[in-house]
């Protein structure tokens, strides 16, 4: 078992052409250190040079907005679906 | 450049008009890696207000989960200005520059400044135009209204990327 995780259309070009990935981690951030080093670069399009995970993408676990959860400090678990998506959002 | 069918660009600007003096926003959905913006899909503005959009983050992983089951992707990310001009403000920019927002992405805007409710005057116009936006950099395109996208496009001018 792993952790899968949903990976958007500009960001395939760090796991070769692929929609998902797998990875694991017993948090949110462990999964993304994983992630990276099989898919280089992708924690750098995620997470900030603050550490903080980056406020124009959505990280969801199942079905959870991680923002809501304790961000990169959200637990996962063998068997959760991790997805990416850019936030959608603006104004005049 | 974006082509799309009259009846979309009709459902775009009744949903502008629709949500004035709120901005309103939705996507076009097309086959995955196509420039054919098929399905219109209008969204709920999360922030209900004249001058903030968002899509709710529920109905934002909703929305990708039946586009991916489908195989297909958002060709056209729309919103409504209701008070300025059809121009990505500062804040468009910024996130539709963001490290997953796909640049390849057409970012419709509507203004309804000038025209909110429908009068049926001439020149009831709203302002319909289109962007790319590419890190930050933001290039207008043509817009090319076609009668009918499925009979009045010829495939051998798709521009696949």
């Amino acid at each position: 078992m792993a952790i899968e995780v949903r990976i958007p259309t500009i960001l395939r070009t760090h796991t070769g052409g692929n929609k998902t990935v797998e990875g694991s981690g017993d948090t949110l951030a462990a999964l993304i250190d994983d992630l990276d080093s099989k898919h280089s670069g992708l924690k750098n399009r995620l997470v900030t040079e603050e550490g903080k995970l980056h406020r124009f993408v959505n990280v969801y676990v199942n079905d959870e907005d991680v923002r809501f959860t304790g961000a990169l400090d959200t637990q996962v678990k063998d068997g959760d679906s991790v997805t990416i998506l850019p936030a959608v959002a603006g104004g005049c | 450049m974006l082509r799309i069918d009259r009846a979309t660009y009709d459902a775009i600007v009744a949903h502008a008009r629709k949500d004035h003096p709120d901005e309103a926003c939705g996507v076009v959905a097309g086959p995955e890696g196509t420039e054919r913006p098929e399905r219109f899909v209008p969204m709920l503005n999360a922030a209900r207000s004249p001058t903030f959009y968002e899509f709710d983050s529920a109905d934002l992983l909703a929305l990708y989960r039946d586009l991916d089951d489908r195989d297909e992707w958002s060709v056209v990310v729309y919103h409504s200005h209701t008070a300025t001009e059809a121009y990505p403000s500062r804040t468009d920019i910024g996130y539709a520059s963001g490290p997953a927002a796909d640049p390849r992405t057409h970012y419709v805007l509507v203004s309804t400044r000038h025209h909110g409710p429908e009068t049926g005057l001439v020149g009831d116009e709203v302002e319909f135009r289109s962007y790319r936006i590419v890190d930050g950099e933001v290039s207008e395109e043509e817009v090319e209204i076609v009668e009918s996208y499925l009979f009045g496009h010829s495939p051998t001018t798709v521009v696949y990327d």
